[in-house]
């Protein structure tokens, strides 16, 4: 018995959400194997501050022990960024909510206590080198 | 799950600690409606036991692309499981499956607009669930390919005849796979990453 056909389904154009303006700058010297640059880009807040954007895969480093007066989440944060983890990580280790910790994390950035590697995001490809290795990794696994 | 508030916080075990090296991290996602087999995607390729994050919504947070919006002004709790794969010692790459609820999917804009590209899973018994995602991803311009969860008591299709009906472009590619096998996900991402490559090759991506 032949299965039914399958139901047809209309792809949609491309409409208001164009990608994103580049966060990385335009031209993305990669120098040498692709060397990443640092960066912490920000946005500009409704009440006119600047505040940290961070994405779910941002990196998170601690660069001070805790300080006395921190308060345990962010010694938490401090203990666990010894070396570099996600924001999303942070958060299922947490076991606090994405926004939560983004305000969490804001405050420490603003503090010097932690610093953010940002994300590679799609419109911001720094050369192929980056999916070439991504390739090379998955390769491997 | 085993994370709670305590002062107790477990964190990553010593052998998923990542290299000061770490520069930066990239994020594929995993899509498709109800139990298609994200979660079990996720897990096979990670190379870190599955985390859960989830984000709570309120109608205030609701606002950005609000077509799905509910009239209700009740805080929604999305919960979304992702997995680490270390690149080398420079890059990570995170996938995450989202939720298989379709009115979810608005709330993660952030998660789609990043991503390098996404995988979308098919169920043959129950296409028209993943068909939503699609149009979303092709509203936004994400890059995604086509993985067909290979159930065994699911309809199987000429590709041709799903590519049609799927109303796919030609260049994207469309895949059978096994969710829960580990060799099987990574192709379905290992054919994404190609992809991706050939449109930066074709300009398609700037
Ligand atoms: N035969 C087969 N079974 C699969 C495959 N992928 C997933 N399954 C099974 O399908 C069921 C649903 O898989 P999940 O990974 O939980 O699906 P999901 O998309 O995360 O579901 P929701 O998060 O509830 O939307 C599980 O029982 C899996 O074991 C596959 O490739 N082949
Ligand atoms: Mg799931």
């Amino acid at each position: 018995m032949n299965p039914p056909v399958p139901p047809q389904r209309r792809r949609r154009p491309a409409t208001r959400h164009q990608p994103p303006s580049p966060l990385a700058p335009a031209q993305g010297e990669a120098e040498g194997d692709g060397k990443i640059p640092e960066r912490l880009y920000v946005v500009a807040d409704s009440d006119g501050g600047d505040r940290a954007v961070l994405d779910l895969v941002t990196l998170i480093v601690a660069c001070a022990e805790p300080p006395p007066s921190s308060t345990p989440e962010q010694t938490a944060v401090l203990r666990m960024c010894r070396s570099p983890l996600s924001v999303a990580e942070l958060s299922a280790y947490l076991g606090l909510p994405f926004g939560v910790v983004t305000v969490l994390l804001t405050d420490m950035l603003a503090a010097g206590l932690v610093q953010a590697r940002a994300p590679i995001v799609r419109q911001a490809l720094p050369d192929r080198s980056l999916l070439e290795a991504v390739m090379h990794g998955l390769q491997r696994l | 799950m085993d994370y709670n508030g305590s002062d107790t916080v477990p964190g990553p075990r010593a052998e998923d600690h990542l290299p000061h090296t770490a520069q930066a991290a990239a994020k594929i996602v995993i899509v498709g409606g109800f139990g298609v087999g994200k979660t079990t995607m996720v897990g096979s390729v990670s190379e870190i036991k599955p985390l859960t994050t989830e984000e709570t919504m309120t109608q205030a947070g609701i606002g950005v692309d609000d077509d799905f919006g509910s009239p209700s002004k009740t805080a929604t709790t999305v919960a979304m499981d992702f997995g680490r794969i270390r690149i080398s010692d420079e890059l990570v790459l995170y996938l995450f499956g989202t939720p298989g609820q379709e009115r979810f999917w608005f709330l993660w804009n952030r998660l789609f607009e990043g991503a390098l590209g996404a995988v979308v899973l098919l169920d043959t018994r129950r296409i028209e669930v993943s068909y939503d995602v699609m149009g979303r991803l092709e509203e936004r311009g994400v890059p995604f390919v086509v993985a067909v969860n290979t159930f065994p008591d699911a309809p199987r299709y000429p590709m041709a005849e799903l590519r049609q009906a799927l109303d796919l472009t030609p260049d994207i590619p469309i895949l059978e796979c096994d969710a829960r096998r580990r060799a099987s996900s990574r192709d379905v991402l290992l054919t994404l990453v190609r992809f991706l490559h050939a449109l930066h090759l074709t300009g398609a991506l700037t």
